[in-house]
């Protein structure tokens, strides 16, 4: 009979060697890498040429309505949390084209854009942000009608996600259980380890694809006391949170307070500018622009990026259905943190804490959902 | 193929139907959509202007669509003329529930431009006698001016009870004023087989709904069809939200028991 109880050793250990091999086999079988980099005084995802671009050293400070780099003496690669892109950026591109249309003595051709999307792998995929791309998957290619552009470049993507060790002040994975722990869809996982035995990352595969790259890496055996060492930094990032929404049935919440007067109080708050869709992981919307040349025989279909806080998003011949501030932020949440669930399955919010950190005016999800759960449990007979 | 792609169709008739109304006869130029069925909708582009959301007004062999010009989209698929080409996509979302209605008595309200979405349903009830029991036909327009297929109702009256109201009269006008739920007690209302079909502007469905509910028509037997801005008519463009409906694929025809609570709440 067995005496230990520890869970047994697998994956393997990489060192920023093998990190660097990584990107550079990911480059050699045709995919377009792209991963965190410091860029304009943030951390941005773009295509990396080599693992050197990683933020090696550099944090970030977190808090509503603010974001700060910060220099970390211990060189951490992935010591940071979300910064103000998401990996939609690329999946589901803020502007595209859709297709070309030609008039000609009545005769209207209308041509597909068939360019073949690139071949993406993604570096530094958080939790928080693994479950928003299965979020979008579900809302973008699981329903009645498929959407080619996001499926054309989803398809081949190649995902290396990165654990949380290190969650910001606006970060509430833990209380939406999406984090700080990778769950299923990757192709590889890795934690980063910086401490007295060096920096190294622990490594695992989630797919046969992943399992053949993880196959070609420099790596050396992942001893159980590594793998315990990594899942507590992990574990205990889930206690280091610095937001929590509130433990109840959101979905239920946000359908019974729709006449509650903390709406009022947060349009009052509200520039409506739409800088929390712009940053959110999940926020698909879109619209339509039809453009022409000087003839007028050729047109183009672009899909933009659209904002549920604009006036026009719901404009109707007889006007906007959603007029007011406070009829805008509310559909923003409660669609994000109720409906999302009767037409998604799930719930649209990751708690990656973006929305919060890029609000101008510092307005927070979790305060808000906190608010209107304060109010929906007064004592009878309160306003 | 994919569904976000217009295929080309041909106008063969524009028929004035208002003053900012026009019927457009459609054919298509090679590749035919789907078959579209009564309450569904397709997404019409008007080249290098945009596309817009309507509804079938009929199917009687080609493809009709009523439009009114309220836009740039609208007002420029108004101007088509025959041998003019327009893009399509669709058949896209849920229409009238007419299996649950066979054998049931059908009364079809139907307020201002409302009766467009309606009228594949008259058509039906027209042409295949014994698919519904009887049929009520209530139409009301602002005025008499904005009536819809106001050649064709004499038609429908030899065989079906069809009533009309406008809100605004002119001095020809010899038919009734009012609101058109006035014209319910026109009506044998049999409760126990009755099913209703609504359409028209918000306020006018709410208050025929309420009319209906108030004579004792359980909700569940209303349906009503339902607007909302739309970019993409597949579900991916978060602008026809109701609440929890994605009118583009739940709706726009909706079961009253769903819609009610929903159109109660202001700016949902």
């Amino acid at each position: 009979m067995s005496t230990t109880t520890t869970p047994a050793a697998e994956g393997a250990v990489i060192g920023k060697d093998g990190l660097a091999t990584l990107v550079d086999l990911l480059r050699a079988r045709g995919f377009t890498v792209v991963g965190p980099t410091v860029r304009d005084g943030a951390i941005v995802l773009a295509e990396l040429e080599s693992a050197d671009q990683l933020p090696y050293g550099w944090g970030v400070e977190l808090e509503a309505g603010h974001y700060r780099l910060r220099e970390r003496e211990d060189g951490a690669a992935f010591a940071h949390a979300a910064g103000p892109q998401s990996w939609k950026t690329f999946l589901h591109p803020a502007r595209v084209r859709q297709w070309r249309a030609e008039r000609s003595d009545g005769q209207l051709v209308i041509e597909e854009d068939d360019t073949p999307p690139p071949r993406f792998a993604f570096l530094g995929v958080r939790p928080c942000d693994l479950r928003a791309i299965a979020v979008q998957d579900r809302v973008l290619t699981g329903g009645r009608h498929r959407d080619p552009v996001y499926q054309g470049r989803r398809s081949g993507a190649f995902l290396v996600a990165v654990e949380c060790t290190e969650p910001g002040a606006t970060c509430f994975c833990a209380s939406m259980g999406t984090g700080p722990a990778a769950g299923p869809g990757y192709d590889l996982a890795l934690t980063e380890l910086v401490d007295a035995d060096g920096h190294r990352f622990w490594i695992r595969s989630g797919s046969p694809e992943g399992a053949d790259i993880l196959a070609a890496l420099p790596t050396s055996a992942a001893s159980e006391a590594v793998c315990e060492t990594a899942r507590q930094a992990v574990a205990s990032a889930a206690d280091r949170m610095g937001r929590t929404m509130p433990d109840t049935d959101l979905r239920r919440l946000m359908a019974g307070t729709l006449d509650a007067p903390r709406w009022d109080d947060v349009a009052s708050r509200c520039l409506t500018c739409g800088n929390c869709t712009m940053v959110c992981p999940t926020c698909y919307c879109t619209t339509t622009e039809d453009v022409t040349d000087l003839t007028g025989d050729h047109a183009e279909r672009w899909r933009v990026w659209d904002v549920c806080f604009d006036l026009d998003f719901s404009q109707l011949h007889g006007g906007p259905v959603r007029p007011s501030a406070r009829s805008r932020y509310r559909q923003w949440l409660t669609h994000k943190l109720g409906t999302w669930y009767d037409q998604f399955g799930s719930s649209g919010c990751v708690g990656c804490g973006r929305c919060i950190v890029w609000c101008p005016v510092a307005i927070d999800i979790t305060e808000e959902a906190a608010a209107l759960h304060d109010w929906a449990d007064r004592p009878d007979g309160e306003p | 193929m994919t569904t976000t792609v217009p295929v080309p169709y041909r106008v063969t008739a524009a028929t004035p139907e208002t003053a900012d109304t026009v019927s457009l006869e459609l054919e298509p130029i090679e590749r035919a959509l789907p078959a579209f069925s009564p309450g569904r909708f397709a997404m019409v582009y008007a080249f290098g202007i945009g596309e817009v959301p309507i509804s079938v007004s009929a199917l009687r062999g080609r493809l009709v669509l009523t439009v009114r010009a309220v836009g740039a989209v609208t007002g420029a698929l108004c101007q088509l003329r025959p041998g003019d080409a327009v893009g399509l996509r669709g058949p896209y979302g849920t229409g009238w529930d007419l299996d649950a209605a066979a054998d049931s008595d059908l009364l079809v309200v139907a307020g201002g431009l409302g009766l467009a979405p309606l009228r594949p349903v008259v058509h039906q009830a027209l042409d295949r006698p014994g698919r519904f029991g009887s049929l009520a036909v209530l139409v009301g327009a602002r005025s008499p001016g904005e009536l819809l297929y106001r050649a064709e109702l004499p038609q429908w009256r030899t065989s079906v009870q069809v009533e009309v109201t406008v809100d605004q009269p002119d001095p020809t006008w010899r038919g009734t004023v009012g609101v058109v739920t006035a014209l319910l007690d026109r009506i044998d209302l049999r409760l126990d087989r009755t099913r209703a079909l609504v359409c028209g502007p918000e306020a006018m469905i709410r208050h025929t709904a309420r009319a209906l509910l108030a004579r004792g028509l359980p909700a569940r037997r209303l349906q009503t069809s339902l607007e909302r801005n739309m970019r993409c008519g597949t579900g991916h463009c978060g602008h026809c939200q109701l609440g929890p409906l994605l009118l583009c694929l739940d709706g726009p025809v909706i079961g009253y028991e769903r819609a009610e609570p929903l159109l109660a709440v202001r700016e949902l």
